[in-house]
């Protein structure tokens, strides 16, 4: 199953950049998760975190590594332990010197048939926690008063 | 010369009594329970709309026992949720076991049970499990608890079963109580049946206090609940209370019915608030 929401937000991506790719300021920012360090390496590809995510009734806990980190562009996770899922942002510069950027989780839960009945269960609480995470992200850089 | 009665009755309670003895942790088996979570996951979400707070509290590896009041009579529906809490949050790696009573594990139809970690309640298995670094759940109050009437499904009563004290003073390891309503809403359960159970010499052939009596579905009089049954859609809520070490808050030589009364005491009050909360049967 893979999920993804877009937001266009009026700032250029530098900004837009300052708030994603930290993951363990995710809770701060945009109240996406609980992203607890688990590397020495904090930031940048090869660090790691554990991941714990409320989707539904349970929370979701799983150790998760940076894997992609291309600087002002796109910052990819994939998990190691728990549940199946990677996750992904794509920052893109629009022509009006905003910044689109898309959120996407992309999961697989085991089990045949029950665990693509729970993919698709699952799919309402992601929307919800990925719309909130760029909602999270908008009132962020609003508040950090960026002016163009 | 032994009537053919009390043969067959020895031979049923020895059956009952030894077949599930010494447990094998190795039974556990992370990927089945991986692939059984999301299916799990989608019962506890959309049937009992269940809520799980404070799993935090856990210690986030190690050994731990976590001491628990359940319900639901056989099926115990609070507990498989809390399984599966715990499984997702932790993830299926971290060693987690139960302890079931033996009879549970002896029914053929219920093997898979041992494939979750789910291991006979004994203070062997009790100790071995949590000597090889796994979280211990127990359920003191047993097939007492369980089958309680629905009218008594806000009290905690472990009937002065104290064995999960003395298991954690021996081994040093901390409590985490888990609080659970609900489970006792999921069929009508009318009566523990201690002094049938008593009359007809269960007690003394499987260990089991009580033949309880419910309406449940789908046998409507469902007598000993020996074959389960399809348990209603009852909100479930959990409440996991803070690790307690117990030498550091009782002391190093703590009295074992001072910790049982405390312990139970705040187990009751977080109960007793959950109760409060709860507007409807079934419903939450």
């Amino acid at each position: 199953m893979r999920i993804d929401r877009t937001r266009v937000i009026d700032a250029p991506v530098s900004v837009v950049w300052d708030a994603v790719s930290d993951p363990s300021r995710y809770p701060e920012i945009m109240g996406f998760g609980d992203w607890e360090p688990r590397s020495e390496k904090t930031t940048g590809v090869g660090a790691r975190y554990r991941l714990r995510l409320q989707v539904g009734s349970i929370i979701l806990g799983g150790d998760v590594e940076v894997v992609e980190c291309d600087d002002r562009c796109e910052l990819a996770w994939h998990s190691i332990t728990g549940v199946d899922q990677r996750g992904r942002w794509r920052l893109r510069s629009t022509p009006d010197g905003g910044t689109r950027v898309t959120l996407r989780l992309a999961y697989q839960a085991p089990g045949g048939i029950l665990g693509l009945m729970a993919d698709y269960v699952a799919a309402f609480y992601v929307r919800r926690i990925l719309d909130q995470a760029l909602d999270g992200v908008v009132e962020h850089v609003s508040r950090t008063a960026y002016r163009r | 010369m032994p009537s053919l009665f009390n043969v067959g009755a020895a031979a049923l309670r020895d059956w009952a009594q030894t077949r599930v003895a010494k447990a094998d942790l190795d039974e556990r088996d992370p990927d089945f329970i991986r692939e059984m979570l999301p299916g799990a996951w989608v019962m506890a979400n959309l049937y009992f709309r269940a809520e799980i707070n404070g799993l935090e509290n856990i210690p986030e590896d190690g050994p731990v026992l976590l001491v628990g009041n359940h319900s639901g009579g056989n099926m115990t529906p609070d507990t498989m949720v809390f399984t599966l809490a715990f499984c997702a949050y932790f993830g299926a790696e971290r060693p987690f076991y139960q302890l079931a009573h033996n009879l549970v594990l002896s029914m053929p139809h219920l093997s898979w049970l041992r494939r979750f970690g789910t291991v006979a309640a004994s203070p062997d298995n009790a100790r071995q499990a949590l000597d090889s670094g796994a979280a211990l759940l127990v359920y003191p109050g047993g097939d007492y608890e369980v089958h309680r009437p629905t009218w008594e499904g806000p009290q905690v009563d472990f009937d002065q079963r104290k064995g999960w004290i003395r298991l954690a003073l021996d081994t040093g390891v901390p409590i985490v109580p888990v609080v659970s309503i609900g489970g006792q809403e999921t069929a009508l359960f009318l009566s523990r049946g201690e002094r049938l159970a008593s009359l007809l010499g269960i007690d003394r052939i499987f260990r089991l206090k009580v033949l309880p009596v419910s309406v449940a579905i789908p046998w409507g009089l469902n007598i000993g609940d020996m074959l389960g049954h399809w348990p209603l859609p009852a909100k479930l809520k959990t409440e996991v209370l803070p690790a307690i070490d117990l030498r550091e808050r009782y002391g190093s030589n703590p009295d074992v019915d001072a910790v049982y009364d405390d312990i139970t005491a705040s187990m009751q009050k977080t109960l007793d608030a959950l109760a409060a909360e709860r507007k409807l049967p079934l419903i939450g």
